[in-house]
């Protein structure tokens, strides 16, 4: 069986770090950057499991501030 | 295979919808509004009603709308969004008119608006954003407040004795003979989002069509105003304002 392979993209100084994409990913891909902020100071959103990400867009239709594009691939 | 390698135009499943520009949302980390307006731009992309779309904002939070969204706009005041959509669809009646409005604008000072439009049958659609208090001035009680609730102004909960009952507006309103479709839908989780967009998309058709009002509400959370976390505020909403403000459709003619 063709395993699916996903990725997003987060747009790092348009997070706002509401943590709603992390808890809304089915696959612990997503955390938000435990120290480093962005422009505007928030903690972003990043892949830290990124080999996990199924590319169910999950965390793209929770994003309040639309952040994410998600990826998806056959391997 | 290199995360960069799927990373290309072809592979690409969501993104931000192409009607919502690049301007920074002014809404807090985590508020609903900003799903809504994603719905919004996508449904109106869909239609293919990017230059025939008039929205309506209103006072509160969602006052800035218009700066998000690129279509046309017009800024009501406080309550009084029905009145203006129903001028404006009477005089352009090809165009897709919509109000946006939380429950402080559509359900305490715009209550006769929201009633009378509805009446009329207007077709118009209503996008009502529940969150059960003022959030724009800090959050203050709502009619929506639910019972117990605390807020900045009743501090030791909505005592409804003083306050009378939470106000269940959309269930008033599919009472109505003008309206032809009421749903009561939120946006805390992918599912949810999904049967929301379908009954926005609904409402909009409704209203091409000339079928009467219909009034989306969307129970939502406001973090800010209920002094928790966004994700805190979504197990609230589900627990608490779920009960009084059932999922699902009260009317569909
Ligand atoms: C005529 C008038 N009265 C009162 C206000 C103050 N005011 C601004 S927003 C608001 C309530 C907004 O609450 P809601 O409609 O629930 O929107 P939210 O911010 O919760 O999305 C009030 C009372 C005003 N701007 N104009
Ligand atoms: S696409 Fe799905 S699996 Fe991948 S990060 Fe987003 S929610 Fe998680
Ligand atoms: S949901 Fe959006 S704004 Fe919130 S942390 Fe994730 S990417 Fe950032
Ligand atoms: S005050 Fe409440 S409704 Fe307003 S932007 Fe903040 S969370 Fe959203
Ligand atoms: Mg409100």
């Amino acid at each position: 069986m063709a395993k699916i392979q996903g990725a997003v993209v987060v747009n790092k100084e348009r997070c706002k770090g509401c943590n709603l994409c992390v808890v809304a990913c089915p696959a612990d891909v997503l955390a938000l950057q435990a120290k480093e902020v962005n422009n505007k100071g928030y903690h972003y959103a990043y892949m830290e499991n990124p080999e996990k990400c199924i590319g169910c867009a999950s965390c793209g239709y929770v994003c309040p501030d639309g952040c994410i594009a998600v990826y998806k691939t056959k391997l | 295979m290199d995360i960069q390698d799927i990373i290309k135009p072809e592979n690409l499943v969501y993104d931000k919808p192409r009607l919502m520009n690049d301007n920074p949302m002014h809404y807090c980390p985590g508020c609903s509004h900003g799903v809504v307006h994603k719905l919004i731009a996508e449904i109106i992309d869909e239609m293919g009603m990017e230059e025939s779309s008039v929205g309506i904002a209103p006072v509160g939070c969602a006052v800035f709308a218009y700066n998000y969204i690129d279509i046309d706009w017009q800024e009501a005041a406080h309550g009084r969004a029905p009145a203006i959509a129903t001028a404006v669809k009477r005089l352009n009646p090809d165009k897709l008119v919509f109000t946006y409005q939380g429950d402080g604008d559509l359900a305490a000072i715009g209550t006769a608006e929201t009633i009378h439009a509805c009446n009329r049958g207007e077709n118009i659609a209503i996008i009502f954003i529940n969150n059960g208090i003022y959030g724009m001035t800090g959050g203050q009680m709502a009619p929506t407040t639910l019972e117990g609730m605390v807020t900045a102004t009743c501090p030791y909960g909505r005592n409804v004795e003083l306050y009378g009952y939470p106000l269940k507006i959309s269930d008033l309103v599919a009472k109505l003979d003008g309206t032809c479709y009421v749903t009561r839908q939120s946006v805390h989780t992918a599912a949810a989002i999904k049967k929301t967009k379908k009954a926005i998309r609904q409402a909009f058709e409704n209203s091409m069509a000339k079928k009467g009002t219909s009034l989306v509400e969307v129970v939502s959370t406001c973090n800010s105003g209920w002094k928790m976390s966004p994700e805190k505020a979504n197990t609230w909403m589900e627990e608490n304002m779920f009960a009084k403000y059932p999922m699902g459709d009260l009317k569909n003619e």
